[in-house]
């Protein structure tokens, strides 16, 4: 078994398809995540400002997020008028899961926001924009980068069933195994979609250490 | 000059959380805002810089409609000190109080600058720029509050309960350090309150509120405690008022007595059948000899005992009882600027000064309690 993944793995033509799908699996997640995350955080702000929207915009994300991936990548290209296997229909989709899934994180991180902080930086002279950027926003990052956690797990392992549809991505190796019944790909493509999850993670959490240096700080009350 | 002009805040709701102020704060002058909760106070207060817009009436600064103003360029204009300091938790010490220069566009290094000399006005090492907020005490904290709410040297200063949120102790600290600061700075301050031992400390004025943002009464420290305009008021400033006010009256209507004095290391032999006071080369009092003492008892240092508080001429009355009930002979020490032996005072003459001040007044007052 061990033999058959490591000839395998040693014919370059193989090298060289692995390399494009695992290109093509991080490009089709990692964009979504940004674009998801992009969408989301002006939509939780609208739904942590005023209530009728929030029960509207988080029952909307419940709803959408439960819609089956397959379906909806097979249903995408009728709506956009896109080719069915074309990539954007991928991209399109997981950013919709993106979106959905971090509505809330967004909302519940901008809730966390201490009431009195923000009442400072209005007295101070922010105008609500600016206010967001600099205060709202920077604040809910310890909250906020769990939830884009989750996402960036859950836009990595969807991109394989992308496969079934022939849009590329590591999924390709599952696909490809079970058609010539040859078990290497599969495994290879399993375990490099666990690894590019762990280092997306580890990656995650290096940025949100990167952008919260006064998190870590012990209080001295 | 501030002025609230027939200013009503009605919420959504419909209750009335201001009624009808009309009230003028002199330039310059601490003004506290004092009440029980749901008085108003911090309504009134956020109506100053638009963080809450007046139903009816009108908020003027120096002559004009604060409404007339746009609300950002306005608040960049007023200070504001907010109950447990509010401090940016993600930005520096520094960054926070240079928060309102960098909006009115300073340059970063300008900006920081004056951060520092702030950092320095208000007591605080200048090293603690570089932490965060989280790193510091309470009471540090509300002092960034106050440096950030100075930065860019607003004319007019709004402190909503700032130092609430800290312990008595430091409280004290940090009220004593806000007169300095103000003796110094010369600020129009609006400062609220639900403490009214705070009002009474730090108001140059005090404005006393009442359930349903009605102002109850708006007079000097004093004057409040001398006078409550009516029973809400009196039950409000509290029964120990009489004992409060003290802190109003200096005591210079008290004529000083002398005591026999020695010098320390110097002291008569035999020991006298009296209080002495012993004083040290510069006249400093450093204790007192109890009558009758015998030498033998072993060290001068052991003989002396300890004198109690030290009034200073010109300061509050309350430093000379203070100063007479603390002391061992029953004998307050007075002592001038320059911290030099000036007298004595007994509590008895320290009370009937009170008395003559309290006849002063046209109508007595209701009973006072505090002296038994």
């Amino acid at each position: 078994m061990l033999g058959d993944i490591v000839q395998y793995l040693s014919d370059p033509f193989n090298q060289d398809r692995i390399l494009g799908y695992l290109g093509e699996h991080l490009q089709l997640s990692l964009l979504p995540l940004v674009i998801g995350l992009a969408a989301a955080i002006p939509l939780g702000w609208l739904a942590s400002r005023t209530r009728s929207l929030r029960l509207t915009l988080m029952g909307t994300a419940n709803v959408v997020y439960t819609i089956p991936s397959l379906a909806l990548f097979v249903v995408l290209p009728g709506l956009i008028g896109t080719q069915i296997t074309a990539p954007i229909n991928v991209i399109l989709a997981l950013s919709i899961y993106t979106a959905a899934l971090l509505v809330r994180p967004v909302v519940d991180a901008l809730d966390a926001v201490p009431g009195h902080v923000i009442a400072a930086a209005t007295a101070m002279g922010y105008r609500p924009l600016r206010r967001f950027f600099a205060v709202e926003l920077p604040l809910s990052v310890p909250v906020l980068a769990a939830g884009v956690r989750v996402a960036s797990v859950s836009n990595i392992s969807l991109v394989s069933v992308g496969a079934l549809i022939g849009t590329g991505g590591l999924g390709a190796l599952f696909t490809g195994g079970f058609q010539i019944r040859y078990l290497p790909p599969i495994i290879v493509g399993i375990a490099l979609t666990l690894l590019l999850a762990l280092v997306m993670d580890l990656l995650l959490v290096g940025l949100r250490r990167a952008l919260t240096p006064w998190s870590r700080v012990g209080g001295a009350h | 000059m501030i002025e609230f002009r027939s200013v009503t805040k009605r919420f959504d709701d419909g209750t009335v959380a201001v009624d009808n102020l009309n009230l003028s704060v002199d330039a310059g002058t601490i003004t506290v805002f004092v009440g029980p909760s749901g008085c108003g106070k911090t309504t009134s207060l956020r109506m100053v810089n638009r963080m809450v817009e007046p139903t009816e009436g009108a908020v003027l600064v120096d002559g004009a409609d604060v409404r007339a103003s746009d609300p950002a360029l306005l608040r960049r204009r007023i200070g504001y000190v907010i109950q447990q300091a509010g401090l940016f938790p993600h930005r520096t010490v520094l960054d926070n109080v240079a928060t309102v220069p960098l909006l009115s566009g300073w340059t970063r290094r300008r900006a920081r600058d004056r951060a520092g000399e702030l950092l320095e006005l208000v007591g605080l090492p200048t090293e603690l720029g570089k932490r965060y907020p989280a790193q510091l005490s309470g009471g540090q904290q509300q002092r960034v509050g106050v440096a950030r709410a100075l930065a860019a040297d607003p004319p007019v200063l709004l402190m909503d309960e700032p130092f609430s949120a800290v312990d008595p102790v430091v409280r004290e600290g940090l009220q004593d350090e806000l007169l300095r600061l103000q003796a110094e700075l010369d600020k129009t301050i609006v400062f609220v309150t639900h403490d009214i031992d705070e009002a009474v400390k730090v108001g140059e004025k005090v404005a006393v509120f009442r359930q349903g943002g009605h102002l109850a009464q708006y007079a000097e420290p004093d004057e409040l405690l001398a006078r409550p305009a009516d029973d809400f008021v009196s039950e409000f400033v509290g029964r120990d008022r009489g004992y409060r006010r003290l802190s109003f009256l200096d005591a210079s209507g008290i004529e000083l007595r002398d005591v026999p004095t020695a010098r320390e290391g110097a002291l008569p032999e035999p020991r006298p059948e009296e209080w002495v006071l012993v004083l040290n080369a510069e006249d400093r009092p450093r204790g007192w000899l109890p009558p009758g003492s015998t030498v033998d008892t072993g060290s001068e240092t052991a003989e002396v005992q300890p004198g109690g508080s030290l009034y200073t001429k010109g300061t509050p009355m309350r430093g000379a009882l203070d100063a007479a009930l603390s002391s061992p002979s029953g004998l307050g020490v007075v002592v001038d600027e320059d911290g030099r032996y000036a007298g004595v005072v007994t509590a008895e003459e320290v009370l009937e000064a009170i008395q003559q001040r309290r006849a002063e007044p046209e109508h007595g007052e209701p009973e006072q309690g505090g002296f038994g």
